[in-house]
């Protein structure tokens, strides 16, 4: 019993620390990232005793500042519900990140083995659940309770606006997301994400080769469910600020870590269900192979590089998602429901169609 | 007659619909000049930023910057309070208060300024008053950013702070006479233009009051 509790606690510093560190990596990446991409510098001027890292103090001091400034709560607002919305705005976010694998399973006794059988490995990932992605849509859909409260509570029109908003744009948009990815279960036959890597063994069997519409589809639903540019309509920075526009200091700093973190549970999730979870060409369970190379590793090392390449992969899908955030023109509101509903929407329910009769026809007795 | 408009059409087909191929494209030209920017060559880097206050602009020769008053070779100032300055300003900034001369100098000049100030928060930086002086007392030559200040009042400068900047003017006092070309073969001597090393030493002088 012990030992569960431990391991679930191991677990849970990995992966949470990997989420929270990423998530302040990536607020700081933003800026330079957007920087380098419009031909300025991007803040790099904030140092311990001259030594600046890039820029990369800079989290530490938006932290340092957003904890000690003025904690307001606008005189007319709904005080309990204005107090909780940021923390039902957090809480989804950091709950589904439970059911991500993030390393290879473990055989716990045979650590430096090459390509050990063990018959109850332990999983890497916090709680393996045979529904996980229903999990995952069940608890994502909490989050929308975060901006519609935020905006609601807080007694300003532009905040109630922006909560609308919000409402809207994800309850459209996490339609599509499922349907997305019913082309994905259906060809993987599995709703449990660590099973789901595990299947995807080879570049042929990862999920953005065998559902590219899927991949494309759940991508941008993802993007609008994060609800950052181009469909950043809630926030709208430059018409009405947001549902969060009454919020200062450390309860903003909770909404602005939600939408980071989100940003990294998006790389998390494409990461697992399209490009292979942990899963690296030529990492085999006994090690290498690759480009005419056979090294045998031991399981220790195959399953670090497996970790090692999950955060690779994590970390290029948040440099899209930022570089997307900060190429395209962001959408008018019509224009966003139209996407969602008339574009979006019929084009994840054709995949699920053809997904489903290409899978029918596979296995079906009577093939060729 | 109507108004000569262009008509410029463009394209929206099923491409350019599908959102998706010029979303690739966008994302093709920002990240162009990402990776020119960080892991290209530094002669192709095309960042633009100024590492102000670090690394300085270097100022056009015609920069306007803060007001100077220049002096007469005897070292009271130029100016001989003809209120032209004050009264082509456009932004009304310019206060000047008249006084008289005791010993006035040569070609009788009885008037000077006993106030002269400045609003330099309310002043647009047109230039105006520097084209408008017949006696070349004004001048906004010196390279000087007007300094951060932490009340208004200190923003408004007085005749000894407008001095501190002020050099000798080209100009000659009493006219230089028909046969100037003669006199003054040499004309960089008599030149003294507020350069932008002056700025250095503007730097070290003490603060203000
Ligand atoms: S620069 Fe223009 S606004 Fe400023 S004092 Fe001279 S005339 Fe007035
Ligand atoms: S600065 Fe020039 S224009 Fe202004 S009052 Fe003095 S002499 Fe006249």
């Amino acid at each position: 019993m012990g030992e569960i509790v431990i391991w679930a606690l191991v677990k849970i510093a990995i992966l949470f620390g990997f989420a929270l560190n990423l998530s302040a990596v990536l607020t700081w990446m933003e800026r330079r990232q957007s920087a380098m991409m419009q031909d300025r510098m991007g803040p790099v001027k904030a140092n311990i005793s001259g030594v600046t890292l890039w820029g990369l103090l800079h989290p530490l001091a938006d932290a340092l500042k957003l904890a000690t400034k003025e904690d307001f709560v606008p005189p007319k607002a709904h005080k309990a519900i204005f107090v909780l919305a940021p923390l039902f705005a957090i809480a989804p976010v950091v709950m589904v990140f439970a059911v991500i694998p993030f390393a290879p399973p473990v055989c716990l006794k045979q650590l430096t083995a090459i390509a050990p059988r063990c018959v109850a490995p332990e999983h890497m990932q916090i709680a393996r659940i045979d529904i996980g992605l229903l999990y995952v849509f069940a608890i994502a859909s909490i989050s929308v309770y975060g901006a519609a409260l935020a905006g609601w509570a807080s007694y300003n029109n532009y905040s109630l606006l922006g909560g609308l908003r919000a409402s809207a744009q994800m309850l459209s948009y996490e339609i599509t997301m499922g349907m997305a990815l019913i082309g994905t279960f259906l060809v993987f036959g599995t709703l449990e994400p660590g099973e789901l890597v595990l299947r995807q063994s080879t570049i042929a069997k990862w999920g953005i080769v065998q559902q590219p519409l899927g991949f494309i589809l759940f991508f941008f639903a993802a993007i609008a469910e994060t609800k950052r540019a181009p469909f950043d309509l809630p926030e709208g920075e430059s018409e009405i600020v947001g549902y969060f526009v009454e919020y200062s200091g450390a309860r903003f700093m909770t909404f602005f870590l939600g939408e980071f973190l989100e940003i990294v549970f998006v790389g998390c999730m494409v990461t697992t269900i399209f490009l292979g979870g942990w899963q690296a060409p030529g990492l085999a369970a006994d090690g290498l192979h690759i480009f005419g190379l056979d090294l045998q590793l031991p399981h220790i090392a195959v399953v670090g590089l497996g970790l090692v390449t999950f955060t690779i992969k994590v970390f290029i899908v948040c440099f899209l998602q930022l570089a997307i955030r900060w190429s395209l023109p962001r959408m008018r509101y019509d224009q966003l429901m139209r996407l969602g509903w008339k574009g979006m929407l019929p084009a994840s329910i054709i995949n699920v169609i053809i997904t489903a009769a290409v899978v029918l026809w596979m296995s079906s007795p009577v093939k060729g | 007659m109507p108004a000569r408009t262009k008509v410029v059409t463009v394209k929206r087909g099923l491409w350019e619909n599908l959102y998706l191929p010029e979303i690739v494209r966008g994302l093709g030209v920002t990240l162009k000049h990402f990776f020119i920017n960080t892991l290209g060559p530094k002669s192709k880097r095309q960042i633009v930023t100024i590492d102000y206050p670090d690394v300085v602009r270097e100022l056009p020769e015609r920069y306007r910057g803060v007001h100077r008053l220049n002096t007469r070779e005897d070292g009271s100032v130029r100016c001989t309070a003809c209120m032209m300055c004050a009264t082509i300003c456009p932004a009304n900034c310019i206060h000047i208060e008249a006084g008289e001369r005791e010993n006035p100098a040569s070609r009788d000049i009885e008037k000077f300024p006993q106030v002269f100030e400045i609003d330099e928060l309310v002043c647009v930086v047109c230039g105006l008053c520097v084209e408008a002086c017949p006696c070349d007392a004004i001048r906004m030559d010196t390279h000087v950013h007007m300094p951060p200040v932490e009340h208004r009042k200190d923003a408004v400068l007085e005749k000894p702070e407008l001095m501190s900047r002020g050099t000798k003017s080209i100009a000659v006092d009493g006219g230089a006479g028909p046969d100037w070309r003669d006199k003054y073969t040499d004309l960089g001597s008599l030149t003294q233009i507020y350069r932008p090393d002056h700025i250095e030493r503007d730097r070290e002088r003490p603060a203000r009051r």
